[in-house]
């Protein structure tokens, strides 16, 4: 019997269609990863049904951005690299005394996980901007925000459990995130400078 | 004494390339891995986003809506102007247009899932606050209210 061999395939022009398929992949597919800055917005109220909500000055940390991007915390002027110390300083002081505007105050709430009753900051961080101010700086200002906030909670994570916020398990999370809640309040833009 | 050969000339082997074809099956893997298909065409100028450091990974992709924010394509501009417009899907839109367009996004999802959709704000940096609040405004009406501000690690 003659054995007859199976003439070999030309696999020369493989490359050529993995080439193909390959340019093909890089023109249709985008890289771009969705990352960036998470908030939730605070449900819409009608005009007609809102109500003054007085929220005592003590408990505001007030950061105002006008329409040529210059900051103001707390009514005096400042430096994008103030915010971070001066928002980690108001969150993590407070004392109940009413005639102490300086300092937030206090509840005192019951956390099972860091062990009995807790002192919870009643601290709400107002960021207002203007029509005119750039969307740049602002989701700077709300980073150095949400920066402060994160610094304070690894502190807390690293005083009651002795380890990174990020290790911690999510029960142990949320027991954090209860002890300092994230309440960032966004005032309507006012049109103080025109567009 | 060695010899030197001096007349005789030698090619240098051919360099096989049998092996290209599996590198290039190898980058092509790669990409068909870490990208993802474009669902739009952009007619803006691809947003320059913000930096941050605090940056979030948006998890499901499939629950994510884009809004884009930026200023037209130089072939738009007679029509749209220079300035900072809002796209949504293939179409250059007013800011009224938001909330039917976070209707249709929620009917394309299956009812179980629609409390988990968010909306990813791609705008540009050099935006100006005045048309990121009305689009955040609109969103509010149709209670909308996972918002992702789009930006890049450092």
């Amino acid at each position: 019997m003659a054995r007859r061999s199976v003439p070999e395939i030309n696999a020369a022009s493989m490359a050529d269609v993995a080439f193909i398929l390959l340019i093909f992949f890089l023109s249709v597919t985008s890289m771009d990863s969705d990352k960036g800055l998470f908030r939730t917005l605070p449900p819409y109220v009608p005009v007609e049904e809102q109500t003054k909500i007085k929220v005592v000055e003590k408990y505001l940390f007030v950061v105002f951005l006008n329409k040529n991007d210059n900051l103001m915390i707390e009514k005096k002027p400042a430096r994008m690299q103030d915010i971070r110390p001066k928002c980690i300083e108001f969150l993590t002081n407070m004392n109940n005394d009413m005639t102490d505007l300086s300092v937030p105050g206090y509840d005192v709430v019951d956390i099972p996980l860091l062990g009995g009753p807790q002192k919870v900051t009643k601290a709400i961080v107002s960021i207002q901007n203007d029509r005119g101010s750039s969307y740049d700086k602002y989701i700077e200002v709300q980073n150095e925000i949400v920066a402060a906030y994160n610094i304070v909670r690894d502190r807390h994570a690293r005083k009651f459990f002795h380890k990174k916020y990020d290790d911690l398990t999510e029960d142990e999370q949320n027991a954090i995130k209860e002890l300092l809640p994230q309440k960032i309040s966004e005032m309507e833009p006012k049109n103080i400078g025109g567009n | 004494m060695a010899i030197i050969r001096k007349d005789k000339k030698k090619d240098a082997p051919p360099i096989s390339t049998a092996s290209l074809p599996d590198i290039v099956y190898m980058i092509l893997f790669f990409f068909m891995i870490t990208t993802t298909m474009r669902e739009t065409t952009l007619m803006l100028k691809k947003p320059n986003l913000p930096h941050a450091t605090e940056i979030i990974k948006l998890e499901k992709k499939s629950l994510v809506s884009n809004i884009y924010v930026s200023p037209p394509l130089p072939e738009y501009e007679a029509l749209f102007g220079t300035q900072p417009v809002i796209q949504l899907n293939d179409a250059i839109e007013e800011v009224s247009q938001i909330s039917l367009f976070i209707q249709k996004e929620r009917e394309a999802r299956d009812a179980n899932v629609r409390d988990f959709m968010s909306v990813s704000l791609k705008a540009d940096s050099k935006t100006k606050m005045g048309i990121i609040s009305d689009i955040k405004m609109e969103l509010r009406k149709v209670n909308s209210l996972k918002l992702n501000y789009a930006a890049l690690g450092n």
